[in-house]
């Protein structure tokens, strides 16, 4: 039995109570300190005034921004059209690399070297190679555009990691479905498809996510073959204006989408944790 | 004719000789109880029969043909042949309802509309009409073994193979599972248990076998078996058992 006191609490919920109450004073205290050095001590810095005016600009900022927002819409069509072809390839090779058909072999071994080619190259040198070299074929119109070599190259590069992600929750789940399956007379096709995979997708939701955060940030990297994204944009307004500051606008309106995303993937993976523990 | 028969199976992982020569027949409509101590073999035993495992050497045969050869396709004879595990092992991210049709829908290519009512005969005949469209984490282990039992029975098998399906379950629930098994018998089913549950095989049983490191030491009607144990290994495992 608690006991109940007055206010209607137990015992241990007042102590927990005077618990949480000092432990959010210390931490208020401590970020109150922190804050109060970094205002206080980086404009003592004696180049403070230059980068603020060169970085931190408010006028530059407020006339650059629109167009910066609207550079980031080719940013978000690219990642757009990018992410379902990185879905569909990252779960072929999954499956290729997975298969035990001998008739299959060459697929299985060209699946293992793709994922090690492809995780093993910088992909702004992946991007340069494809998004340079292939157009440099000399091919027709409108074969010779950027968006389509540059798109690939990160298709084939987050493909690689996207199918090494399905391939780890594929083996997540445990030989015993497997078994149920075979013995209900299921062939392998119908298992895997019915019964392994939507359970393998299903847990590795969350670190697709993550894939696909950083997918969105490495379409900057398509700046450097043509397309004038927000990267690009906002360096055509640095040699113009003189000044940084669109490269922290550029750097807030990606900050806009992707923290959210983070945090969202976070709470996703907490949550499965949560029900498997 | 046996159902089923097996001749010599011989069933190695690496050196470990898990299956060591085991001649055994279950005839039409028999229900053959499987006991041993933990690592004798008989869950093995009927991984193998349902072709889960390859066995080394020996045969298996299912009306007398052989199902062991190796090279044979297993899934139409997976079909002829269920099988229910310890840890139900129900597919977590289907309702019960679509667990169990499943496996009719893509081997016997039958639609749901054309399964339903049959299903809905299987649920009601062992007391789960209201669980249909429950998951199975929201699903008692016993009403959840229920289920798989359902699902194996769904693709009108020939033979059923139960490996322990009531040790994992809290003793107040073991009960409603054994008597799943009893309706099973009653309707002719032909049934091969794995189980620790020495009542139940003394009481049910047409038949049992007493398995040591691979091999059948000793097999019988249960009384026999039970009451008069002629095999010293026997003695000592039921004198252990039935304490
Ligand atoms: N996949 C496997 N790989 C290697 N060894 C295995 C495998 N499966 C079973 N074994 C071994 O085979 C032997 C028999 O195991 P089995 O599971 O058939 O015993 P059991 O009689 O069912 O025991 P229990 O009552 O504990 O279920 C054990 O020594 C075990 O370690
Ligand atoms: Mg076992």
């Amino acid at each position: 039995m608690t006991k109940i006191n007055a206010a209607g609490k137990t015992r241990r919920q007042i102590y927990e109570d005077r618990l949480r109450r000092r432990s959010m004073l210390v931490a208020g205290g401590s970020t109150l300190v922190v804050f109060l050095a970094v205002v206080i001590l980086v404009p003592m810095a004696p180049g403070w005034d230059r980068v603020k005016a060169s970085f931190f600009n408010w006028e530059v900022f407020a006339k650059t921004f629109p167009k910066l927002l609207e550079a980031f819409k080719l940013d978000v069509a690219i990642f757009l059209w990018s992410a379902p072809a990185i879905v569909l390839l990252g779960l072929l090779v999954a499956l290729a690399r997975d298969t035990r058909n001998p008739a299959l072999f060459p697929l299985r071994i060209l699946g293992a070297a793709y994922t090690d080619i492809f995780r093993g190259v910088p992909v702004v040198l992946t991007v340069y190679l494809i998004g340079f070299g292939v157009p440099g074929l000399g091919l027709p119109r409108p074969w010779n555009s950027p968006y389509i070599w540059g798109s690939l190259a990160l298709i084939l590069t987050y493909s690689a990691y996207v199918a090494e992600i399905f391939r780890s929750g594929i083996e997540s789940v445990h030989k015993s479905q497997r078994a149920a399956a075979a013995s209900l007379g299921l062939s392998d096709t119908d298992s895997m498809r019915f019964v392994i995979l939507p359970q393998a997708i299903r847990r590795v939701v969350p670190a697709q996510m993550n894939m696909f955060i950083a997918l969105q940030k490495d379409v900057a990297l398509l700046s450097f073959i043509g397309p004038v994204e927000i990267f690009r944009q906002a360096g055509v307004y640095k040699s113009l204006l003189a000044n940084f500051t669109p490269y922290v606008g550029a750097a807030v309106i990606f900050l806009a989408v992707t923290i959210p995303a983070t945090r969202y993937a976070d709470y996703l993976i907490a949550r499965q944790n949560r029900e498997r523990s | 004719m046996a159902k089923i028969t097996l001749k010599a199976v011989e069933k190695r992982f690496g050196d470990n000789t898990v299956c060591d020569g085991i001649n055994l027949e279950v005839e039409e409509g028999q229900m053959v109880c499987l006991i041993g101590a933990s690592g004798a073999g008989k869950s093995t035993l009927l991984r193998c029969v349902n072709l889960l495992e390859a066995i080394e050497d020996g045969e298996i045969l299912l009306d007398g043909e052989d199902i062991s050869l190796p090279g044979l396709d297993p899934q139409p004879v997976r079909r002829r042949i269920g099988m229910v595990f310890q840890s139900y092992n129900l597919f977590p991210h289907m309702t019960a309802a679509e667990n169990v049709m499943l496996a009719p829908r893509r081997v016997y290519k039958k639609s749901r509309a054309a399964l339903r009512p049959e299903i809905t005969e299987l649920f009601t005949r062992f007391g789960l009409a209201d669980r249909m469209n429950h998951y199975p984490d929201q699903l008692s282990g016993g009403q959840q073994q229920r289920v798989a039992i359902v699902r194996a029975l769904a693709m009108k098998p020939e033979v059923m193979l139960f490996d322990e399906i009531t040790s994992a379950l809290d003793p107040q629930l073991v009960g409603e599972v054994l008597d799943v098994l009893c309706l099973l018998k009653d309707s002719g089913m032909t049934m091969v248990l794995a189980t620790h549950e020495m009542g139940f095989a003394r009481e049910a049983a047409d038949k049992v076998c007493f398995l040591k490191d691979g091999k059948v030491v000793e097999e019988g009607a249960p009384s026999a078996l039970f009451d008069a144990p002629h095999h010293p290994d026997t003695q000592a495992f039921l004198a252990r058992a039935l304490k």
